[in-house]
C-alpha cells in the first residue's frame, strides 16, 4: 500500500521527465528513422508517417549507408575524427592532471594567483581567440594540420579540466601524500602512484566530456583545418555534404547518423561516469 | 636506531607561535610522548621532525645529522597518522610494501619483511584486502605495519589510537608498548590523552601553548609536577586545587584555605617558611582524599568537613564530589564508605602528598 502510494506520488514527476526526454530525442529519432528509409519514401512523406505502416518493408533500406560510406569519403573522415579526438582528449587531461596536482600539493609562490588566472580563462569566449591564434598558427605554419587542432583543443579544454581536477585532487586527504613522501616518494612518484590512480573517476568523466566535445566540434575544426579534405573530421564532411549533395540530400541522415554512432557508444558504455563525474569534484570519490 | 635532538626549535605560522624554543634530547630507544591539550604544538613538533613542516628557528638532529633541510623521504623515519593514511587503491600487502619498493629493496626482502610484520601484528590473513574492507582496528595495525617494514631509525606516531573505541584503545596501547620493547627503536608519540602518555612513555613532554612545561618520567611527572598546569593535566580525575595561605600558630604550620585549615607536615616547614602569608595554591589529588574510616596506614591525615554533592559508584571506588563554602573537590573513596549525597562528611587529606604552588607564577614550591 505504502509502496503504491509512493509510486503514485512520483507519477507526475515521471510524466514530466519522460516528456522532456521524448521531446529531446525526437530530432535524433527522426534522423535515425529517415536514414533507413528509401529516398522515395523520404521525399514523399515525413518520417513520422512510418508509424502508420511500420511493417511495410518496401520503405526500409540500408542503401543510404552503403552509398554514403562508399562515395562520400566518410570512412576517411571517421578516421580523421578519431585521429583528432583521441590525442585532443588525452593531451589536455594529462596536462591538466599535472597542473592540478601542482596547484593542490606543491608549494610555490603565486600558486593561488596562477590558479585564479587559469580558472578565469573559463570566461573567455572561444570565438575571441580565433583570429590571434589563427595568425600565430599561420606564422609557424601548422594551420591545416592535426597538430594545430590538437593544440587548439588542448588549450580550450585545459581551464575546465584543471579546475575540475584541482577540486578533486585538493579534496584528497593531506595525510595520504605526506605518508607517501615519508615512504620515500618524490612529487613525481606520488603523482603517478597515488594522485593519478585515485582520480580515475574524475579523469574518466573528464575524458568523456572532452572526447564528446571534440568529436562533435565543427567550429574549431573549420577554423584551424580550413577545408582541407585530407584532414577534415566527420563534422566538417557532413556539413559540406549539405551543400554538395544537392539532389541527393536523402543521404544526409545516414551520414549524420554515422557521425553520432561513436558518441552514442561512448555514452552508453560509460554512462555511470557521467553521473559520478559531475559530482567528482564536490563529493569525495 | 638514533637519538633525536630539538635545539631551540621555534615554529611560527604568521604571527602565531606554535612551538616556542623547544629543547629536548631524546635518547636512542626511548619512548617519548608529547602530550598536551589541542593546539599546544605537539603535532607541529612531530611534523617538524618528520620534515612535513619547516622549522622557523633552531635545529633538529636525528643522531648526529642536522636534518633541517633534509627532505622527509631521506630522514629515515616512519610515521603513523591519526587517519592511518592508507593508500585506498592498494591492498594491505602493497600498502606495506610501497615504501620498500620505492627504495628499491629486493623483492624477496620486501616479501620477508612484510610477512614478518604482518605476523607480528596478526594481520597475515588480511594481506590481500583493500583498506575499505578493514575495520578501524585492522586499519590501525596496517598503518603500524607499514611503518615497521621500513625498519626506520625513528618511529613517529600522531595520535594513532584516537579513532579506536575505548576497549580497542586499551588493547592497542599495550601492543604498541610491546612493539617498542621488541623493536628497540626510538618512538616519538603524540597524544592529547594523558592516560596514553602515562602508560606508554618512558618520558613525557608536557606542552601547552607551544611551551614545554615539563619533561620527565611518568612517575616523576605525577609525583612532582613543576607547575599548576602539569599538576592538573596529569592524573585523572584531575588534582583538586585550593586557594591557600600558609600560617604559623603555636609553632605549627597550617595551610589556611578559608573554609578549613590543614596541618602541613613538619619536614616541609623549611621549604615553605619563606612563603608564609603569601597567596598560594594547594593541590591534593583525588586519590589522596580518603574516607577517614578506611584511610590507608602511613598517611598524614587532615580532616576537612564538606557537603557531598554527587557520588559516582565505580565498583572499585566511589568518586565523591565535596563542596565547602568556597571550594569543591573530588575524593576517590574506599567503596565501603558510607558517603551519600547530601550528607556532611569529613574527608581525610593525605598531607604528605600535598602540593603547594605559587599563585602568581603557578610554579611548584618544593
Amino acid at each position: 500500500m505504502k509502496k503504491l502510494r509512493k509510486t503514485l506520488s512520483k507519477f507526475p514527476l515521471h510524466i514530466v521527465v519522460i516528456t522532456i526526454a521524448l521531446i529531446w530525442m525526437t530530432p535524433s529519432l527522426g534522423v535515425l528513422i529517415n536514414s533507413f528509409r528509401t529516398s522515395q519514401a523520404m521525399k514523399t512523406s515525413g518520417w513520422w508517417t512510418m508509424f502508420a505502416t511500420p511493417f511495410n518493408f518496401t520503405q526500409w533500406t540500408l542503401e543510404n549507408y552503403a552509398t554514403v560510406l562508399a562515395t562520400q569519403d566518410l570512412a576517411r573522415s571517421f578516421r580523421n575524427s578519431l585521429l583528432i579526438s583521441i590525442p585532443a582528449t588525452i593531451l589536455p587531461i594529462l596536462i591538466a592532471a599535472f597542473a592540478a596536482y601542482a596547484f593542490s600539493w606543491m608549494e610555490f609562490p603565486g600558486r593561488q594567483v596562477l590558479f585564479s588566472i587559469v580558472v578565469g580563462l573559463l570566461v573567455v569566449p572561444l570565438q575571441m581567440t580565433f583570429v590571434p591564434i589563427y595568425a600565430a598558427f599561420n606564422k609557424i605554419g601548422i594551420t591545416g594540420t592535426f597538430l594545430a587542432i590538437w593544440a587548439a583543443h588542448t588549450g580550450y579544454g585545459l581551464p575546465f579540466a584543471v579546475y575540475l581536477l584541482r577540486n578533486f585532487l585538493g579534496a584528497l586527504p593531506k595525510d595520504l601524500f605526506e605518508s607517501a613522501w615519508l615512504d620515500g616518494a618524490s612529487f613525481w612518484t606520488a603523482f603517478w602512484r597515488l594522485a593519478l590512480p585515485l582520480s580515475v573517476p574524475s579523469l574518466a568523466s573528464l575524458a568523456i566530456f572532452q572526447f564528446l566535445w571534440v568529436w562533435n566540434d565543427l567550429l574549431v575544426a573549420l577554423i584551424y583545418l580550413g577545408g582541407t579534405p585530407s584532414v577534415a573530421p566527420l563534422t566538417v564532411r557532413v556539413a559540406n555534404l549539405v551543400n554538395s549533395l544537392g539532389a541527393d540530400w536523402h543521404l544526409l541522415p545516414a551520414a549524420a547518423f554515422i557521425s553520432m554512432i561513436l558518441p552514442l557508444i561512448v555514452f552508453f558504455s560509460m554512462q555511470q561516469y557521467f553521473v559520478r563525474g559531475i559530482l567528482a569534484g564536490s563529493v569525495k570519490g | 636506531m638514533a637519538s633525536v635532538t630539538y635545539e631551540h626549535v621555534t615554529k611560527r605560522f604568521g604571527d602565531v607561535i606554535a612551538v616556542n624554543d623547544l629543547n629536548i634530547e631524546i635518547a636512542d630507544k626511548e619512548f617519548l610522548v608529547f602530550v598536551g591539550p589541542s593546539g599546544c604544538g605537539k603535532s607541529t613538533s612531530l611534523r617538524m621532525l618528520a620534515g612535513l613542516e619547516e622549522i622557523s628557528e633552531g635545529n633538529i638532529y636525528i643522531g648526529d645529522r642536522l636534518v633541517n633541510d633534509v627532505p622527509p623521504k631521506d630522514r629515515d623515519i616512519a610515521m603513523v597518522f591519526q587517519s592511518y593514511a592508507l593508500y585506498p587503491h592498494m591492498t594491505v600487502y602493497d600498502n606495506m610494501a610501497f615504501g620498500l619498493k620505492l627504495r628499491k629493496t629486493p623483492k624477496a626482502e620486501i616479501d620477508r619483511r612484510v610477512k614478518e610484520a604482518a605476523q607480528i601484528l596478526g594481520i597475515e590473513h588480511l594481506l590481500d584486502r583493500k583498506p575499505k574492507q578493514l575495520s578501524g582496528g585492522q586499519r590501525q595495525r596496517v598503518a603500524v605495519g607499514r611503518a615497521i617494514v621500513r625498519e626506520p631509525n625513528v618511529f613517529l606516531m600522531d595520535e594513532p589510537l584516537s579513532n579506536l573505541d575505548a576497549k580497542l584503545r586499551v588493547q592497542a596501547r599495550a601492543e604498541i608498548s610491546k612493539l617498542h620493547q621488541r623493536l628497540g627503536t626510538t618512538f616519538i608519540y603524540v597524544t592529547h590523552d594523558q592516560v596514553e602518555a602515562m602508560t606508554m612513555g618512558t618520558r613525557i613532554a608536557v606542552l601547552k601553548d607551544g611551551l614545554l612545561h615539563q619533561i620527565d618520567s611518568p612517575q616523576n611527572l605525577y609525583d612532582l609536577p613543576n607547575n599548576v598546569f602539569v599538576a592538573g593535566f596529569i592524573g585523572s580525575p584531575a588534582m583538586n586545587f585550593f586557594d591557600a595561605t600558609l600560617i604559623m600558630e603555636d609553632g605549627k604550620m597550617y595551610a589556611d584555605c578559608r573554609d578549613f585549615r590543614v596541618m602541613v607536615p613538619e619536614e616541609r616547614y623549611g621549604v615553605f617558611k619563606p612563603y608564609l602569608g603569601k597567596e598560594l595554591v594547594m593541590g591534593v589529588r583525588p586519590e589522596h582524599v580518603h574516607d577517614p574510616q578506611y584511610a590507608p596506614p602511613g598517611i598524614k591525615p587532615a580532616l576537612v568537613e564538606a557537603n557531598i554533592e554527587v557520588t559516582e559508584l565505580m565498583g572499585n571506588e566511589v568518586v565523591a564530589y565535596f563542596a565547602t563554602d568556597h571550594a569543591t573537590f573530588l575524593g576517590r573513596l574506599d567503596p565501603r564508605t558510607d558517603a551519600r549525597v547530601g550528607m556532611i562528611k569529613a574527608a581525610a587529606f593525605d598531607m604528605s602528598r600535598m602540593h603547594i604552588f605559587d599563585k602568581e607564577t603557578e610554579k611548584a614550591i618544593r
